[in-house]
C-alpha cells in the first residue's frame, strides 16, 4: 500500500494534480441540486463518449468511399464478429443521445437555469444541440444507402433554394455540381474530424463554466434573480447549505447513466444496427426515401407548408429559432427562476413538445405520400363488387388501374393523400364526381385527358355506389324537379 | 531602461506580425481548396452532352427510364455516378427529357404510364405528363434537361444535381409556367 502511495506521489511531484481533481470533485453544490433533475447533462456527456468510442471502433473497418461504403457495412453487419452490434450501439447512442439533449435543454429551461450568470453556458449549449444535430444528419449519410443518398438530394433542394447564392452552396454542400465520391468523403470530414473536435471543445468550456460557476440552484417561487446580488446570494447559499458534489450528488449521475448506456445496450441487442437499406444507386427510382427518426419532424412539416411559404419558412424558420434561443438569456436574464410562476416558458416547451411529437408520429405514417404500389396491391373489397352492375365493375377495374388507389382508400387500404372514398357517393352527386375526376382540384390532379368519356362513366358509376347500406347518396334536388336534367337525376337516385 | 522595453515590445509585434503573414500564405491555398468546388462551376464543365442512346428506343407517345453515366466521375463514386431521368417522346423529334428528381426536394419521382402522371414518394408531388405540376407541394414543374438530336441519337445536357437554384432549373421556366 505503501509502495502505491508512493508511486502515486512521485506522479503528484510532476502533475501537480490533486488539487485541481479536489477542486472539481470536492466543489460544493447546493444541497438540493443534489438532485435526479440534475442528471440529464452528465448522461449526454457519457452517451458523447460512447460515441466517440464506438465510432472509432466502427472506423476501423468502414471505408469512407462511395464505391465502398455500402459494401463496407455489409461486412460490417455479416462479417466481423459482432461488427453488427458496434453499429447498432452506434446507432441507438445517436438516438439517446438526441433525446437526452433535448430533454437537457427542456430541464435548464424550466428551472431557468439560462439566466445570469450562465448566459454563456447555455449559448454554449445551444450550439453544442446544433452539433449534435449535425452529427446526426452526418452519420445517416455515413450509412451510404438509399435513404442517404436522397437525404443528400433533399439537403441540396433546400440549399437550393437559398436566393443568389444557392447554387453555390448547393456545391459546396456536395463537394460539386452531384451527389457523388466527394459528397461522401467531405460529410465523413465532418463527421469524424470537425464537429467532433468542436464537440469536445465546446463540451469542455460548457463543463468548465458548469465548475467556475456553479450548478444552478434549486429554483423557488418567488426568490427572484439580481445582476447586483445574484453571484453574493449563491456563494453564501453555497457555505451554508452546500453539499460536496462528490459523493453526495455523483451517484445520481452515476445511477441514470448506467441506467440510460444500460438502454443503448439492450435496444442495441434486441433492435440491431440500422440498413443500410437498398444500394445507393439512383437509377434505382423505386424507393421511398424517409430520414431517421431525429429529423421526421421536419419531413412531416416540408408535407404540410404552403408552397410559397416552403422556401421563407426553412430558410428564415432556422435562423429566428436560433437568434431566439441564443437572445434568451439577455432578455430573460433576471428575474423568476421556477417553471412554477413562468407560464409563458411551460406553454413554449409543451407547445415545442406536442409539435415535434405529432410530426414525428405524422412521419411514422406519412399520410400525404402516395401509396406507390396500392394499385396493384390492394384488392378492391368484395362487397363493393357483390351485386354490381358490369359497367359498375369496370369503373372498379379503372380506379384501380389508374392509380386512384394511391392516394385514395376503400375498404380501409389505400393511399391518405385524398378523402377516404368508402361513402363518396354520400357526399357528391353523379355529376360532382364527374367534375371532380375529369377537372381534378382540391390538390387532385384533373384526369380529363387520361380517361375517355367511357371510362368516366365507368368510373362515376363505380363511385356512385360507394355509401353506407342505409344512407342514400347524394342526390341533386334541383336536377330531380327539372325533366331536362333526368340523366343525372336516374344516375344517382337508383341506388 | 525604457527604451530596452520597447525593444523587446517591438520583437513581440514583430513576431505577431510574421505570424499573421505565415497564416496568411497558408490560408489562401487552403481557402482556394475549399472552394474549389465553386471554381469548378464557374467553368461549368460539368455540364456536357450526353448520349442517351437510339431514336429508337424510345418509341413515340411513351415515356421511359433513361440511365447514364455522370459525364465527370471518379473511380470512387461507385454506383452514384448512374443517373437516371425520364424520356417523353412525343413524336419525331419532339421529346422531353425530365429530371427524376422532384422540383420540391429532390426525391425521385415515378412514372404511371396508366394514369400519365408522375409521383413523388416523399411528400405527394404529382406532376402531368408534360412535366408540369399537378399537385401537391412542388413550386414549379418537373426540371427538364436540354436535347438534341445527333446522328439519330438522343443526347441530354446534363451533369448536375438538379435545384431551385442549377442552371436546368432556370433554363425551362418559360416553358414550364406555359404548361402550367
Amino acid at each position: 500500500m505503501s509502495r502505491l502511495a508512493k508511486i502515486g506521489g512521485w506522479f503528484e511531484q510532476r502533475l501537480k494534480i490533486a488539487p485541481v481533481l479536489e477542486e472539481t470533485m470536492g466543489h460544493r453544490v447546493p444541497s438540493k441540486s443534489a438532485s435526479w433533475f440534475y442528471v440529464f447533462g452528465s448522461a449526454a456527456l457519457t452517451v458523447f463518449i460512447v460515441q466517440i468510442f464506438t465510432g472509432i471502433m466502427l472506423a476501423l473497418i468502414y471505408v469512407p468511399s462511395a464505391g465502398q461504403a455500402w459494401d463496407s457495412l455489409q461486412y460490417l453487419n455479416h462479417g466481423v464478429t459482432l461488427g453488427w452490434y458496434l453499429r447498432a450501439v452506434h446507432g441507438w447512442g445517436s438516438n439517446f443521445m438526441v433525446a437526452i439533449v433535448l430533454i437537457h435543454m427542456v430541464q435548464v429551461a424550466l428551472f431557468g437555469a439560462y439566466k445570469y450568470p450562465r448566459e454563456l453556458t447555455w449559448i454554449v449549449g445551444v450550439f453544442l444541440l446544433l452539433m449534435t444535430l449535425g452529427m446526426a444528419f452526418t452519420g445517416q449519410v455515413m450509412r451510404f444507402d438509399q435513404d442517404a443518398y436522397w437525404g443528400l438530394g433533399i439537403g441540396a433542394s433546400i440549399c437550393g433554394r437559398v436566393p443568389l447564392i444557392g447554387k453555390w452552396v448547393v456545391h459546396l454542400l456536395l463537394g460539386g455540381p452531384i451527389i457523388a465520391g466527394d459528397t461522401l468523403s467531405r460529410f465523413f470530414a465532418f463527421h469524424v474530424f470537425v464537429i467532433p473536435g468542436l464537440l469536445i471543445a465546446f463540451v469542455s468550456v460548457h463543463l468548465l463554466m458548469v465548475l467556475k460557476l456553479g450548478i444552478n440552484e434549486w429554483p423557488m417561487p418567488g426568490r427572484l434573480i439580481r445582476r447586483s446580488t445574484y453571484v453574493q446570494e449563491y456563494e453564501e447559499m453555497t457555505r451554508k447549505d452546500g453539499v460536496p458534489f462528490v459523493p453526495v450528488a455523483v451517484w445520481k449521475d452515476m445511477i441514470f447513466t448506467s441506467v440510460v448506456i444500460g438502454c443503448v445496450l439492450v435496444c442495441a441487442a434486441v433492435y440491431g444496427p440500422y440498413g443500410p437499406s437498398g444500394i445507393p444507386d439512383p437509377t434505382i427510382v423505386q424507393t421511398v426515401p424517409k430520414p431517421d427518426f431525429f429529423f421526421q419532424w421536419l419531413y412531416a412539416l416540408l408535407a404540410f407548408l404552403p408552397p410559397q411559404m416552403e422556401t421563407p419558412a426553412l430558410l428564415i424558420g432556422p435562423v429566428v429559432i436560433l437568434a431566439w434561443l441564443i437572445l434568451l438569456p439577455f432578455f430573460a436574464g433576471e428575474g423568476e427562476k421556477s417553471w412554477k410562476r413562468r407560464p409563458i416558458a411551460v406553454v413554449i416547451i409543451l407547445l415545442a413538445a406536442v409539435s415535434l411529437g405529432t410530426l414525428t408520429h405524422l412521419a411514422g405514417y406519412t399520410p400525404w405520400s402516395p401509396i406507390m404500389d396500392a394499385w396493384s396491391g390492394d384488392p378492391v373489397p368484395v362487397q363493393y363488387l357483390n351485386g354490381r352492375t358490369p359497367l359498375e365493375r369496370q369503373g372498379a377495374a379503372i380506379f384501380q388501374e389508374k392509380q386512384c388507389r394511391n392516394c385514395h382508400s376503400i375498404g380501409g387500404s389505400g393511399g391518405m393523400r385524398g378523402p377516404s372514398l368508402d361513402s363518396v357517393a354520400v357526399r357528391k352527386t353523379n355529376a360532382q364526381l364527374v367534375r371532380q375526376v375529369v377537372q381534378g382540384g382540391g390538390n387532385m390532379p384533373a384526369y380529363g385527358k387520361n380517361l375517355n368519356p367511357a371510362e368516366v362513366a365507368a368510373l362515376v358509376s363505380f363511385l356512385d355506389t360507394l355509401h353506407p347500406p342505409n344512407q342514400p347518396p347524394a342526390r341533386d334536388a334541383a336536377a330531380q324537379i327539372s325533366d331536362q336534367s333526368d340523366h343525372f337525376a336516374t344516375g344517382s337516385g337508383k341506388q | 531602461m525604457s527604451e530596452d522595453v520597447s525593444r523587446r515590445q517591438f520583437f513581440v509585434w514583430l513576431g505577431v506580425v510574421l505570424n499573421s503573414l505565415a497564416a496568411l500564405i497558408l490560408a489562401t491555398p487552403v481557402i482556394g481548396y475549399l472552394l474549389a468546388p465553386l471554381l469548378r462551376a464557374e467553368g461549368g464543365q460539368y455540364r456536357q452532352w450526353i448520349d442517351l442512346g437510339e431514336l429508337d428506343e424510345f418509341p413515340e407517345g411513351q415515356t421511359r427510364l433513361a440511365k447514364y453515366k455522370n459525364p465527370i466521375s471518379n473511380a470512387w463514386d461507385g454506383d452514384t455516378d448512374n443517373i437516371p431521368c425520364w424520356v417523353r417522346r412525343l413524336q419525331g423529334e419532339t421529346f422531353q427529357v425530365f429530371a427524376v428528381n422532384c422540383a420540391h426536394l429532390g426525391c425521385p419521382v415515378r412514372w404511371f404510364p396508366q394514369s400519365g402522371l408522375f409521383m413523388c414518394p416523399c411528400h405527394g408531388g404529382v406532376y402531368y405528363r408534360d412535366g408540369s405540376r399537378a399537385s401537391g407541394p412542388p413550386p414549379r414543374g418537373l426540371f427538364q434537361y436540354p436535347y438534341k438530336i445527333e446522328g439519330g441519337r438522343l443526347m441530354i445536357q446534363g451533369g448536375e444535381l438538379p435545384t431551385l437554384a442549377s442552371p436546368s432549373a432556370s433554363l425551362n421556366k418559360r416553358s414550364q409556367e406555359c404548361q402550367g
